[in-house]
């Protein structure tokens, strides 16, 4: 596929006034090399969470305690996948093929989010990630709905329709926790207060909107603080009414209905996306292994891969 | 190669691009489409068809503005403005 | 425990154990479009093994989670194919071609049941499995070239024979344990009854 460009200082700036005004482009259309970059790193990075995201989760499929919770979890994590299928087929379409794709986040090239580089330690996890976590991912793919490039707009659509299924699952899995045993009561708060640090850090530190590439060319809709304090509104009363506590003794809502809370640590979020996170080196070398183990399946199958 | 899908949400309602797979071949993509836009039974319906059956077209002529063929090419307001007030029907508004 | 509710078994217990080893592969299947489709494979063999399950489960005055979950490895009446951990492209798939031949012969025989709950399961089951049939010779059909398919083939072919066949369902692999153990490790965390 040709790869059109609108890269003259006067066409770039025709450009930016259409996307700011809410116009959206195809694949098919005239981009800017500044803009087609980022969509790319911005789409792939996603793509890589949505792959990556799977590795926590699936252990627990084989030890889910009922057949529903079973079937759940694994429809949830299939969703993921995917939503990964959907995605990395937006960013080969913009120019960069799936394979290299997957080269770059495993050579640690390209990131996925920090959240996904975290151990799950027990149960209680699973209901966290599917409550809370996904919840602070709902809020910032809310916030792509409105795109500037249309092919990813529209995935969007339909990856948040299958999401909402996945937070009403991970509700159910903590209210029947919560109402359980004080065993299991406990495997959650225990999971709220090893999740809530990699949480508060997962919309990006604050850079103000107007100075935010991604917010400039309509990328996304919204800051990161604005995504925060959506999750801080939406989920901490949620947190609270069942009796479960965050660990922040600063977390409180100010008069003026804007949330404070303790001051997320930057350096670890950094830390953590570069691939030094405690569990991201080790599903790295998970997907490296499946992959080069079925080398062999794509080179029969699919006569253009590598 | 890639396939591209369309599907129709309801019976009667028309059919929308929603989407691509990379598949093998025909039977792949019969596979993989049926899994991505209708496992949860969301779909009444699926087209499938090779990306490279499919041509694009994007730039359409109309040097001389053929208004004709459109509803914007009827400019009836005023016109029916001042009918209206020969006949004594003008509604408030309009005077 | 009767014969009609002992066959329930043997094969919802294949279904359940082979949709877990099945599920396996969710989220790192060769390819991401087989990723999708393999995980509802596998998810369909879950809901399988919990229809039968709940038949089974009427018989015996119990729960399907508590048949499925609560019973020690010895008990499980599963033929030692389904338990092989196949973490490879080449024999999952020639397991997943000899049991879809051996199961599309199975629901035969049980669509034919005197019992019309079990015979409209069967019926219904079937509907679904005929996807999976699809599913399996489509890769069959491409991967028959290759020497370590066929290879695969003929390690699990003799194996298969035991899908069919109640009297060559002697014990279990050792890596039944395994799976077991994994399998119930949250549910044996909590006593008896605990809802999750």
């Amino acid at each position: 596929m040709t790869q059109p460009t609108a890269s003259s200082p006067s066409r770039e700036q025709e450009f930016l006034e259409y996307v700011q005004s809410g116009g959206q482009v195809e694949a098919t259309d005239e981009l800017p090399d500044d803009y087609r970059a980022k969509l790319i790193k911005f789409i792939e990075m996603h793509g890589n969470s949505e792959l990556m995201g799977v590795l926590p989760e699936r252990e627990w499929i084989l030890r889910a305690p009922t057949l529903q919770r079973k079937l759940a979890l694994t429809a949830k994590v299939q969703d993921e996948v995917g939503h990964s299928q959907l995605i990395y087929r937006v960013v080969e379409d913009l120019g960069k093929p799936r394979e290299q794709c997957l080269d770059d986040l495993i050579s640690g090239k390209s990131k996925f989010h920090n959240v996904f580089h975290y151990p799950t330690k027990t149960w209680g996890d699973v209901g966290v990630i599917a409550w809370l976590v996904d919840a602070a991912a709902i809020i910032s793919q809310k916030a792509l709905l409105k795109c500037s490039y249309a092919p990813y707009a529209r995935i969007m659509k339909k990856i948040c329709w299958e999401e909402s299924f996945h937070i009403l699952h991970g509700r159910d899995v903590i209210l029947t926790l919560i109402n359980g045993t004080d065993d299991q009561r406990e495997l959650v708060q225990d999971a709220v207060n090893r999740w809530w640090g990699p949480l508060m850090q997962f919309h990006g530190n604050p850079i103000a909107k107007e100075e935010d590439p991604m917010y400039i060319w309509r990328i996304k809709s919204q800051g990161n603080e604005e995504a925060r304090q959506q999750f801080l509104d939406g989920y901490v009363p949620q947190i609270w009414e069942l009796g479960l506590t965050v660990p922040d003794p600063k977390l409180r809502k100010s008069d003026d209905g804007a949330w404070e809370y303790s001051e997320p640590d930057w350096d670890e979020l950094k830390s953590v996306v570069t691939g030094h996170g405690p569990k991201s080196q080790d599903r790295l070398d998970l997907r490296r292994a499946a992959r080069e183990n079925s080398a062999w399946v794509r080179q029969v199958v699919l006569p253009q891969a590598a | 190669m890639i396939y591209e899908v369309f599907r129709q949400e309801r019976k009667g309602q028309p059919f929308q691009h929603a989407g691509s797979v990379e598949a093998a071949d025909d039977h792949f993509a019969d596979v993989y489409a049926r899994e991505q836009y209708g496992r949860r039974g969301e779909s009444s319906g699926l087209w499938i068809v090779p990306r490279s059956a499919v041509t694009e077209i994007h730039d359409f002529v109309d040097e001389l503005n053929r208004n004709y063929h459109r509803v914007d090419g009827y400019p009836l307001k005023e016109k029916l403005k001042e009918a209206r007030e020969r006949a004594g029907t003008a509604a408030p508004r309009d005077r | 425990m009767n014969e009609q509710v002992r066959q329930l078994l043997e094969i919802a217990d294949d279904e359940l154990i082979l949709g877990w080893r099945d599920s396996e592969w969710t989220g790192i299947a060769p390819l991401l479009e087989e990723d999708v489709a393999f995980s509802s494979i596998a998810q369909n063999e879950i809901g399988h093994a919990r229809a039968l399950y709940e038949l089974a489960a009427r018989e015996l005055g119990t729960t399907a989670d508590e048949l499925a979950f609560d019973r020690s490895p010895e008990e499980y009446l599963c033929a030692p194919i389904v338990e092989l951990r196949l973490m490879d492209w080449e024999r999952t798939i020639a397991r997943h071609y000899l049991y879809e031949e051996a199961d599309a012969v199975r629901l035969e025989r049980l669509k034919q049941s005197d019992d019309p709950e079990i015979a409209g399961l069967a019926a219904k089951i079937d509907r679904e499995e005929a996807y999976h049939r699809i599913h399996a010779q489509m890769w069959f059909d491409r991967l028959q070239a290759e020497p370590r398919f066929t290879a695969a083939l003929e390690e699990l072919r003799p194996q298969a024979a035991a899908l069919l066949d109640s009297s060559q369902r002697n014990g279990h692999t050792p890596e039944l344990t395994t799976l077991w153990e994994e399998m119930t490790v949250v549910r044996r965390s909590q006593p008896a009854g605990t809802k999750w």
